[in-house]
């Protein structure tokens, strides 16, 4: 026995030479698995990076099996989603995955930004990294938005209206822009259509692309801490840093122990409340798309209402597209705004504190008035919010060099 | 050959000259797919005009019809209505219609051909939702001296019954009135402007 199981390992190790001499596996195992030393003091925030991976890839799967069996037609596309619903095997199930997945990878893209305002971790030497990441966001919030009308429901429709009128708000070319992004005079069955295309294989080719270059960006100077200090300088005699540990097995071992309570978390939603009372799939995306009459009470998904409480807030059809752009694009200057000598919430005083909470209440706040009804008391609250969302800025800029700061450890602290 | 030999003029002409012609190529390939975009000439031509039957159409009532793939109401209206539509003059943001989109034999505060039938193009100037017509006088809970009129549920702004925008709502200018004509007392004509008119 022990002698043919010596021989399986002894030849086990022959094909990986044999690999390895034709593609550097081994070599790139190393350099980004268990060569890769990664800070030994990761939290709980340290999760929300390869959860939204794990989701991800969980999209792209139930999405190959959802248009096996979807017609991206204005005719039929509704009924071919009442079919799956319906009719095909599991189908209720890929479905209801896809559309849990994507709440939940926003759910877990906002809690990975926020580790950055915590932690610092967009802060120099990474300010490409969280540039990368931001265009993953902008690409991840086109994505939803274009499955969002692949239903073909009145949501999807109205909701395809407002958003491609956005583009109409700019001065001479808004109009033709408009008509060439929707392929049509109106939305129509080219609209849809185009919008499949994109949603299946452009975007999601870009995606990957951009999550590429995040994690190339990522492992050049690895990851950022709790601590918002640099690992890398204090060298132990190895010649690794002190407090780092390798990522694999430490880390892989962490984070599949998050994905097993994600998934929990995850299967309860997906199996006893999948639209969550509206806010993951809304009532009025149940009525066949109808061209005449605008639902009631129209809104977006809950991850775009806080932008949408800021279009909503503004007066002003050319401007309030101005601000809500800019609620968006001003977070890709967030390393260049932040000015502190230290970089993590722990060693910031009491200013960054008070300024990181009021602007995560604006957040939450605006969020919540962006899916309201709109009464002019709300009207006015969200204009409060937008200016206290928009102030966190600019009083991070210009607190952030003079801000009280305590003394930074030398090393990590846990 | 040695290093010395090297013309290097000749190699960054070269070099410009080839991603000069190869940028210009890229540029007018891509003209096919950016094309490929716009409206098709099938879609094109869906838009022929429509003629609709209002001799059914109770006072109050709102018809909707659609042309071009807009959303087309017509609305007759009672006496009543027309003559209140100056009360709001003063709250609304272009009383004249001097910004709207509208042929140019549409004038005045009716904003129609005959007053008691307003045709307007129903998508809000905004973000083109349609907006819902509320025609009670009297307050509603968006506003407390609501005089009847359109009120879009996307993005709150609202319109008097001749598709007049309100000051201070995010729609900037009026609801657009389509060309249209009359065949008969009876029998309207949207996308065909009255003979001899523009």
């Amino acid at each position: 026995m022990a002698k043919s199981a010596s021989s399986l390992a002894k030849r086990a190790g022959a094909m990986m030479n044999w690999l390895d001499d034709r593609m550097p596996v081994t070599k790139f195992w190393n350099e980004v698995m268990t060569g890769y030393q990664a800070p030994k003091n990761f939290n709980f925030w340290y999760y929300m990076g390869s959860l939204a991976l794990l989701v991800l890839v969980m999209q792209i799967f139930t999405g190959i099996f959802l248009t096996m069996h979807y017609k991206p037609s204005a005719a039929e596309a509704f009924a071919s989603v009442e079919y799956i619903m319906r009719d095909v095997d599991w189908g209720w199930l890929i479905r209801y995955m896809h559309s849990t997945g994507s709440s939940f990878f926003f759910i877990l893209i906002y809690l990975h930004m926020y580790r950055s305002l915590l932690y610092g971790s967009h802060r120099k030497p990474r300010e490409l990294l969280w540039v990368f990441g931001m265009f993953i966001y902008l690409v991840l919030m086109a994505e939803a938005f274009l499955g969002y009308v692949l239903p073909w429901g009145q949501m999807s429709y109205w909701g395809a209206q407002v958003i491609i009128n956005l583009f109409g708000a700019i001065p001479k070319i808004g109009e033709p822009l408009t008509q060439w992004i929707r392929g049509d005079y109106f939305i129509s069955d080219a609209t849809l259509n185009k919008f499949f295309a994109l949603h299946v294989i452009a975007v999601p080719l870009a995606l990957l692309g951009l999550v590429l270059l995040h994690l190339v960006a990522l492992r050049e100077n690895g990851s950022n801490n709790p601590d918002g200090i640099e690992i890398k300088a204090n060298m132990g005699p190895d010649g690794t840093p002190v407090d780092g540990i390798p990522f694999h097995p430490y880390y892989t071992v962490k984070d599949i122990f998050g994905v097993g309570v994600f998934l929990i978390l995850f299967s309860f939603i997906l199996f006893m409340w999948p639209e969550v009372g509206g806010l993951f799939l809304e009532a009025d995306n149940f009525v066949p798309a109808n061209p005449l009459v605008t639902p009631e009470h129209i809104k977006p998904v809950w991850y775009f209402t806080p932008f949408y409480a800021i279009l909503k807030a503004v007066p002003d059809k050319l401007m309030g597209v101005i601000m809500m752009g800019a609620s968006v694009g001003i977070l890709f200057f967030l390393p260049w705004l932040d000015r502190s000598p230290v970089k993590s919430i722990r060693y910031k005083g009491m200013w960054y504190k008070v300024l990181l909470g009021t602007f995560t209440v604006a957040f939450i706040r605006l969020g919540m008035l962006g899916m309201a009804e709109g009464t002019p008391a709300q009207t006015w609250e969200m204009r409060i919010w937008t200016l206290v969302y928009f102030m966190f800025f600019v009083l991070l800029y210009f607190m952030s060099p003079g801000g009280k700061t305590k003394p930074v450890p030398d090393r990590v602290t846990h | 050959m040695s290093s010395d030999d090297v013309n290097k003029g000749r190699r960054r002409f070269l070099v410009a000259s080839t991603s000069a012609v190869g940028a210009v190529g890229i540029g007018l390939a891509a003209v096919p797919f950016l094309q490929s975009w716009m409206p098709s000439a099938r879609a094109q031509a869906i838009g022929v005009p429509v003629e609709v039957n209002i001799g059914k159409l109770k006072v109050g009532e709102l018809l909707k019809v659609q042309w071009r793939g807009q959303t087309i109401g017509v609305l007759r209206r009672s006496a009543e209505m027309v003559a209140n539509l100056s009360k709001v003059d003063a709250v609304l943001a272009d009383p004249e219609s001097i910004d709207a989109d509208q042929p140019d034999y549409i004038h005045g505060e009716p904003r129609a051909l005959r007053p008691d039938y307003l045709v307007v193009n129903l998508h809000c100037t905004h973000l083109g939702c349609v907006p819902q017509m509320i025609p009670q006088v009297g307050p509603q809970p968006f506003d407390d001296n609501w005089n009847g009129g359109f009120y879009c549920p996307c993005h709150k702004s609202k319109f008097d019954l001749s598709g007049r925008v309100y000051k201070g709502v995010p729609a900037p200018t009026n609801l657009r009135i389509p060309p249209y004509s009359f065949l008969d007392d009876n029998t309207l004509m949207i996308g065909v402007s009255p003979q001899g008119a523009v």
